[in-house]
């Protein structure tokens, strides 16, 4: 064991990099979340220049087209109104990273403030506050969200505030108890010794030195958040026809199975790489981030 | 263990009155009259002042919410809109067939994710560590209605094995039943192998390296006495109180399983409820769910204190 004592010191003194730059080049280190980031990058290029490389229009319907097997013109096929699939999987690639961005956005706006709130503020705040979090967590995540979005109306836009309310939960109790640790440091301590008011202390020191493990709860979440809106949208309450989303596409693409199954195909490996590269990449950010945790 | 089984149930009681607030606080987010939404199309006077009365809705928010939550304290669910039968002889005639395709789930989910997460955390490194992590990646990036597609694409119209959807009742043919649902229970099964098989595998590598397990290696137990009677039983404990936590991803799984394979359970009658503006049902399944899954969680931690004897002083 002794042996390995030095290491960590001898690192210390190559590099006087800052935290964030040593998590960073751990993350450089691991090449499934390199993968992760990579495709990542390629579908938000895809979802901005949709317009340009999508090889058609992905709402324009062909009666002479419908249904056609993978060919050199329509590479993943046509649907049942004769819209070009890949066009389709492309522009739907805009929905799925609006609504896990989006939605994760809401759930930190949300969770983190009211988390900051309990954990800083502690007594009767942090007792209301908890047992509020405790009733969300007790309804399932997606059924949560299935209830929101029915009441709210069926629209892309509920969906992503469905899901941001149903996530939301999750990061008051993260940051709820991470805001509890870091309390009790000592340069927490010291900075109400010399005058801090609270606020200052809560924004200024407590939030800075939590933020890596909302990130990667964060990037979790983003997977999380993409299959929610798939979910929803493959129920019918999310992104709304004749717009087009991977979830939808697949809903209809269940009906045509006998004689189109290039339709269910091409929209479920999408949210599959999408899903699979943002929890490689929270995997990679947790290891980067918190070696601790390893 | 009495004292704590109390606590533990004085602690659900005002979880549950917090989640019937929210449930009901549901209805608030209908934009505009609840009354005239739910009248439908056509709006007739007499079937909007009927539903106003009916759901109290001249009353004040609490009075309305004491009304509700009295209903549901007799048992009272509501009246579906659509059939005007109670949401609770709904939710009883539903829920077995939901309890079935649950229950064979989770036993796919052990079967598969226990055993996995074992061989990797002893074989740490080797090919089979790798294939068992890549399937856990795979088991929860993959949205379980998709896969419920390609299983039927393979099994049902390519190789016709199976029926690609609809439901018998095992009372009237148990071997058409298994046929029918064991595509779904797969489907709904795998995500959550997966996550068992990562919580198998961390808390299986921390019990390897323990003294204990050292000193039963020392004193010459064969591997297998070592791995599957020392460290398996100590491994399992977090990864029941974990477990738990994913009776959520079935009860959430089930819904859209049940879309995909069209089996008439708990789920399908949330979604058609959804869309069939019966609002009352989707309260009431929401509640029924949300208690379900906390006193499944509260078993679980039972479960935990009864496998573990070092928690019962």
């Amino acid at each position: 064991m002794a042996a390995v004592l030095p290491i960590p010191a001898a690192e210390a003194v190559a590099a006087p990099a800052g935290p964030w730059r040593r998590a960073l080049r751990r993350l450089v280190r691991r090449r499934a979340a390199l993968l992760g980031l990579a495709v990542v990058l390629g579908f938000i290029v895809l979802a901005v220049f949709a317009p340009w490389v999508s090889p058609q229009d992905p709402i324009a319907t062909s009666w002479s087209a419908i249904r056609k097997a993978p060919s050199a013109e329509h590479w993943f096929g046509t649907d049942e109104i004769g819209r070009d699939v890949l066009s389709r999987v492309i522009w739907g690639t805009r929905a799925s990273l609006l609504a896990g961005v989006v939605s994760v956005s809401i759930s930190l706006l949300i969770g983190v403030p009211i988390g900051m709130a309990a954990g800083f503020l502690g007594g009767w705040v942090d007792g209301v506050i908890s047992r509020i979090t405790d009733a969300f967590l007790a309804c399932p995540f997606l059924i949560l969200a299935i209830a929101l979005a029915a009441f709210l109306g069926p629209s892309l836009t509920n969906a992503m505030v469905a899901i941001g309310i149903s996530a939301a939960p999750i990061f008051v109790r993260l940051t709820r108890g991470q805001v509890l640790s870091m309390k009790v440091e000592d340069y927490v301590e010291a900075a109400r010794a010399v005058g801090n008011p609270p606020w200052r202390i809560a924004l200024r020191h407590i939030l800075p030195n939590i933020t890596a493990p909302l990130m990667v709860q964060a990037t979790l979440a983003i997977a999380a958040a993409v299959i929610a809106e798939a979910s929803l949208s493959f129920l019918g309450l999310g992104q709304q026809p004749p717009a087009p989303s991977w979830g939808s596409m697949l809903n209809t693409a269940k009906n045509f199975m006998d004689n189109a199954p290039w339709m269910a195909i091409w929209p479920g490996v999408s949210i599959f790489l999408l899903v699979l590269s943002f929890n490689l990449l929270g995997d990679g950010l947790r290891d980067a981030l918190d070696p601790r945790q390893r | 263990m009495f004292d704590y089984l109390v606590k533990r149930i004085a602690q659900l009681l005002p979880t549950l009155v917090l989640v019937s607030m929210l449930i009901f606080g549901l209805q608030q987010l209908l934009p505009g009259d609840p009354a005239k939404i739910l009248a439908g199309e056509e709006q007739d006077p007499a079937v909007v002042e009927y539903l106003r009365k009916k759901m109290h809705l001249d009353e004040p928010l609490p009075v309305r919410y004491a009304y509700w939550v009295g209903g549901v304290l007799r048992g009272d669910l509501g009246e579906s809109i659509r059939n005007q039968q109670p949401v609770l002889d709904l939710v009883v005639q539903k829920l077995p067939v939901t309890l079935q395709l649950a229950a064979m789930a989770m036993a796919i989910a052990l079967v598969i994710g226990i055993p996995a997460g074992i061989v990797s955390a002893v074989a740490r490194g080797s090919i089979w560590d790798w294939t068992a992590n890549l399937f856990a990646l795979w088991g929860i990036s993959t949205p379980n209605f998709w896969l419920g597609i390609l299983l039927i694409l393979l099994f049902a119209v390519n190789l016709g094995w199976l029926p690609a959807s609809g439901y018998v009742s095992p009372f009237e043919d148990l071997w058409g039943n298994l046929q029918a649902m064991l595509m779904p229970a797969f489907v709904l099964g795998n995500a959550i192998a997966a996550v068992l098989m990562r919580h198998t595998r961390s808390a299986m590598l921390q019990v390897l390296s323990a003294d204990y397990v050292r000193t039963a290696r020392a004193k010459g137990l064969d591997e297998k006495t070592v791995v599957l009677k020392h460290a398996l039983r100590n491994a399992l404990t977090p990864v029941i109180t974990l477990g738990a936590l994913e009776l959520g991803t079935l009860l959430s799984g089930a819904v859209l399983t049940e879309q995909v394979f069209t089996i008439p359970g708990f789920g399908k009658l949330i979604v058609d409820a959804v869309f069939n503006r019966d609002y009352a049902v989707v309260q009431g399944v929401v509640m029924v769910t949300a208690t379900a899954y906390m006193v499944l969680n509260l078993l679980a931690d039972l479960a935990y204190f009864a496998v573990n004897p070092r928690l019962r002083h």
